[in-house]
C-alpha cells in the first residue's frame, strides 16, 4: 500500500530578495491549508546551516516523507536540498523546489501582490508534483581502471603519461606513423626559443618505454560501444584490428596547421610565397640567405566572415554528421570567424628567428588586429627592439600582393593610422595561417557522441566550470581538439583531462544518473522508434520488447514523449507528475484528488 | 472629453492571461533564471513548468494545458545544435507542427503556443518574450475552455 503523503514546505525570504516583494507569511499560511501538507514554515535563508537543520528536524518531528522548499532555482541548490533531506533518512528525490525568486520576485518587483500569487500558484503546483514523487536510486556503476588516449600529439603524450604514471593501463593511439604531432615538426617554441625536439623527444621517449602505456601508430580508431567506465573500442591498423577494454577515453586528437588555398594572396601562384609553417622549416634547415625584406600578413584564412544565427536554425534536424558537415561547408563559404591565438606569437617567433639569422634583414609584420597575450607581451617588445615592423593594415582591405618586372614581390597595404597606401618589395611573404579542426574530428565527434561547436571543433561540457570534460560521462579532452592552443596550454590541459579521468578510475565507481526511462513491457509492442530516436543507444528491442539500459540513458525523455503506446515512462518527469502540475495550476481545487 | 472605450477594449485591458510554459533544464530554464538574476521584468502572467528536455514534452502536455483553461502555452528550449541531449529540441520541433494542427482542430487559434529557442544566455529574450507573448494572448482573449482561474 502506498503511504499517505505528508508534504513539508519550507518558504525562504532569502533576505529581502523574496520578502521584499513576496509576502512569504501569507504564502506560507496559504501552503499550510494544501492538502497533503503536513507542515509549513518560513525561513530567512532555508539554504542555511539554521534552514537546512530546520528541514532535518521537521522531517522527523513531522514525519515528512516529501519536501518542497519554495526559493531559488533548482539549478544552484536542488543538490543542497536533496542531501538536507537525505541526511534526514529521505530518499533524494523525494524533494521538490518551487522557484519563487528568480522567476517570481526578482522579476516582478514592482507588482507585490500579484508576485505573491504567482508563489502561492508556484507553491501549490510543487506540493501537487510531490505528493506523486517516488524515490530513485543511482545505480553504482565499475570504472575499469584502464584509459584510451587519442592522438600521440604534445597533449596526448602528456595526458598517457600523467595517468600511467599513477599506475593506470593507458593505450595510446595515434593516426601517424610517429608520436609527436604538430610540434614534433616545428623548429622553436615561443617565448622561450627552446628547440621543439627537448620538449617532444623526452616525452616520446618516456610514453614509449612506460610499462604502463601501450603506444600504437597508424592505428585510429574503429568503432566504440559502452558507457562510463566501461567503454568498448575497436581499434584498427594495417595489422588488423584490436579491442580493447577501457573505463576512460582521453580525445587528444589535434587540429590542422591550415595550408591557404591556391591563389590566397598568391599562395602557390609565386613560390615566394609561403606559410609560417615552411619559413619554420626555411628557418630549421639555415637555408635563409640574406633577404632584403620579409613582410608577414596576419589572420590568413582567420576572423573573417561569420555564422550567422539564422544559418544554423537552418541545420537539418538529421544526426550530428550532417549537422558538421553543414558547418564545415558553411565555414569554406563564409570564412572562420575565430581567432587562433597562436599565428601572432608563431609570427613574432619567426621575426625575431629571421633577425638572429639575418639581422639586416627588414622584417614587417602587417596585421589587423595584433593578440599577445599574458607575458608574451615580453617578447613582442623584443621583437619591436630588433626592429621588428609592426603596420596595422586598414581590415576592410586586405594586402594585395603583386610581382614586378624583376621577379620580386610587391605588398601593397592601407596603414591604418595614415590610411595611406603603401608598398613594400619583398624577398618573401609568410602567411600566417589559424589552427583549424580536422575532419577526422568530425568522425571522432560523431562516434563518441560529443557535440561540436559553431567553430568545428569539440565542445567541453562547460566553458568555465568543465574544460576538459565532455558532455559524455568519462570522456574527456586535451589540447588543440577543442580550439587553437600553444604548447603550454595544451599541456596544462592534457594534465587537466588525466586528473579528471583518474578521479574516476581511482574510484573505481562512478554513480549514474538516476532520472532514467523505463518501459511497461505490458504496453511496449517493440515497435524499436524509440531505439531509433535515442541520442545514446539506450534502448534495445530482444524479443519484441524494448529494454532501456539504465547505464545509458541519460534522462532527457524523448522516448517518453515519442512512445507511440504510452509505454515508456519517464522517472522523476512522469506524464502523471507534469500534469498534475498543469492541473494544479488550472485547476486549483483537483489538488485534492491528486494522491487517489 | 474622455476617450469612449468599447466593451471589447476593457475586455481586453482587464483580461490576465495565465500562460503555462514549459522549459528545458539546460537552455530556457536557465535563461529564465538569468533574467531573474538581471533583474529583468516582465509581467507574472507565465509559470514555467521544468523538463529536463524539449525532447520530453509529450503533444498531450500542451493540449492538456488549453483543455484546462490555459491562455497560452509556451514551450522553450534550446536553440538548435544547442540541445544538451544533441537533438532533443528537433523531435520538438517536428512534433510541434502537429500540436498546432490539432489546437486548430479543437477550436482555439494556434496563435496561443509557442515554440521558441532561447539559450541559457537569453535572460533580455527571455523577458522580451514573456511580455511579448502576455501581449499576444491578451489581444487573443480569455480561452474558451478558461474555467476559474484568475492569475491577478
Amino acid at each position: 500500500m502506498k503511504e499517505e503523503p505528508r508534504v513539508g514546505v519550507f518558504i525562504c525570504h532569502c533576505g529581502v530578495n523574496i520578502g521584499g516583494v513576496v509576502n512569504v507569511p501569507e504564502t506560507t499560511e496559504y501552503a499550510k491549508k494544501l492538502p497533503y501538507v503536513a507542515y509549513a514554515e518560513h525561513n530567512l535563508y532555508t539554504c542555511s546551516e539554521a534552514g537546512l537543520a530546520a528541514i532535518k528536524k521537521a522531517i522527523e518531528e513531522y514525519n515528512l516523507n516529501r519536501v518542497v522548499v519554495a526559493s531559488c532555482t533548482p539549478r544552484t541548490h536542488e543538490p543542497l536540498f536533496r542531501s538536507a533531506c537525505q541526511e534526514a533518512g529521505l530518499n533524494p528525490y523525494l524533494f521538490e523546489m518551487a522557484n519563487i525568486r528568480d522567476q517570481c520576485s526578482w522579476v516582478h518587483v514592482h507588482e507585490p501582490e500579484r508576485a505573491t500569487a504567482k508563489a502561492k500558484d508556484l507553491v501549490r503546483m510543487a506540493v501537487a508534483k510531490a505528493a506523486l514523487l517516488e524515490p530513485q536510486i543511482e545505480p553504482e556503476v565499475e570504472v575499469r581502471d584502464t584509459s584510451l588516449v587519442i592522438g600521440a600529439g604534445i597533449a596526448g603524450m602528456t595526458a598517457a603519461l600523467s595517468m600511467a604514471n599513477q599506475g593506470f593501463k593507458v593505450y595510446l593511439i595515434e593516426r601517424e606513423k610517429e608520436p609527436g604531432g604538430i610540434v614534433r615538426k616545428l623548429y622553436k617554441l615561443y617565448p622561450t626559443l627552446v628547440d621543439s625536439s627537448e620538449v617532444v623527444d623526452p616525452l616520446i621517449e618516456a610514453a614509449g618505454s612506460h610499462k604502463n602505456i601501450e603506444f600504437m601508430s597508424s592505428t585510429t580508431l574503429k568503432e566504440i560501444s559502452g558507457y562510463v567506465g566501461n567503454f568498448d573500442a575497436v581499434l584498427t591498423s594495417p595489422d588488423g584490428d584490436k579491442e580493447v577494454k577501457v573505463g576512460t577515453i582521453i580525445v587528444a586528437c589535434g587540429a590542422l596547421n591550415y595550408r591557404p588555398p591556391m591563389g590566397l594572396y598568391q599562395y602557390e601562384v609565386y613560390d615566394k610565397v609561403i606559410t609560417q609553417e615552411e619559413l619554420d622549416g626555411i628557418l630549421r634547415r639555415g637555408n635563409l640567405g640574406k633577404p632584403e625584406r620579409i613582410v608577414m600578413i596576419q589572420c590568413v584564412g582567420a576572423r573573417k566572415g561569420e555564422i550567422r544565427p539564422s544559418e544554423l536554425e537552418a541545420f537539418p534536424r538529421s544526426d550530428t554528421a550532417e549537422l558538421l558537415r553543414k558547418i564545415l561547408r558553411a565555414r569554406k563559404e563564409e570564412g572562420w570567424p575565430y581567432c587562433s591565438r597562436i599565428c601572432c606569437m608563431n609570427a613574432i617567433k619567426n621575426a625575431i628567428l629571421v633577425k638572429e639569422q639575418s639581422p639586416r634583414t627588414d622584417v614587417v609584420i602587417l596585421f589587423g588586429d595584433l593578440r599577445v597575450y599574458k607575458e608574451y607581451e615580453d617578447f613582442y617588445r623584443k621583437a619591436r627592439d630588433l626592429e621588428v615592423r609592426f603596420i596595422r593594415h586598414v581590415e576592410e582591405a586586405p594586402p594585395e600582393i603583386t610581382q614586378t618586372p624583376d621577379g620580386r614581390l610587391e605588398v601593397m597595404a592601407y596603414d591604418s593610422l595614415s590610411g595611406l597606401e603603401v608598398k613594400f618589395p619583398a624577398d618573401w611573404v609568410a602567411l600566417s595561417t589559424p589552427l583549424r579542426p580536422r575532419r577526422g574530428e568530425v568522425m571522432h565527434a560523431r562516434m563518441l557522441k560529443i557535440p561540436i561547436g559553431t567553430d568545428g571543433f569539440l565542445m567541453e561540457a562547460h566553458l568555465k566550470l568543465r574544460p576538459v570534460d565532455t558532455n559524455v560521462d568519462g570522456i574527456f579532452i586535451a589540447g588543440t581538439v577543442s580550439g587553437p592552443k600553444d604548447v603550454s596550454e595544451s599541456i596544462i590541459s592534457a594534465k587537466a583531462a588525466a586528473a579528471r579521468a583518474s578521479i574516476l578510475m581511482g574510484n573505481r565507481k562512478v554513480r549514474a544518473e538516476a532520472i532514467t526511462a523505463v518501459v511497461d513491457e505490458d504496453l511496449c509492442i517493440g515497435c524499436g522508434l524509440c531505439e531509433e530516436i535515442c541520442p545514446y543507444g539506450a534502448p534495445r528491442i530482444e524479443n519484441q520488447k524494448s529494454e532501456i539500459r539504465e547505464i545509458l540513458c541519460r534522462g532527457c525523455g524523448s522516448c517518453a514523449a515519442e512512445c507511440p503506446r504510452r509505454a515508456i515512462t519517464m522517472r522523476h518527469f512522469g506524464d502523471h507528475q507534469v500534469l498534475a502540475q498543469v492541473k494544479a495550476l488550472l485547476i486549483p481545487e483537483s489538488l485534492e484528488e491528486v494522491g487517489s | 472629453m474622455a476617450k469612449e472605450v468599447s466593451e471589447e477594449e476593457k475586455r481586453v485591458e482587464e483580461f490576465e492571461p495565465l500562460i503555462v510554459a514549459f522549459c528545458c533544464n539546460w537552455c530556457s530554464y536557465a535563461g529564465a533564471d538569468l533574467a531573474g538574476t538581471s533583474r529583468f521584468e516582465y509581467p507574472p502572467n507565465m509559470r514555467i513548468i521544468r523538463v529536463m528536455c524539449t525532447g520530453r514534452i509529450d503533444p498531450t502536455f500542451v493540449l492538456e494545458a488549453l483543455s484546462m483553461g490555459a491562455d497560452g502555452v509556451l514551450v522553450a528550449g534550446c536553440h538548435p545544435g544547442d540541445c544538451h541531449y544533441q537533438k532533443g529540441n528537433y523531435m520538438m520541433e517536428k512534433r510541434f507542427s502537429y500540436i498546432k494542427r490539432a489546437v486548430e482542430s479543437i477550436g482555439i487559434e494556434p496563435d496561443r503556443v509557442r515554440l521558441e529557442w532561447i539559450s541559457a544566455s537569453e535572460g533580455g529574450k527571455f523577458a522580451a518574450l514573456v511580455r511579448e507573448m502576455t501581449e499576444q494572448v491578451r489581444q487573443l482573449g480569455p480561452s474558451p475552455f478558461r474555467l476559474t482561474h484568475d492569475p491577478k
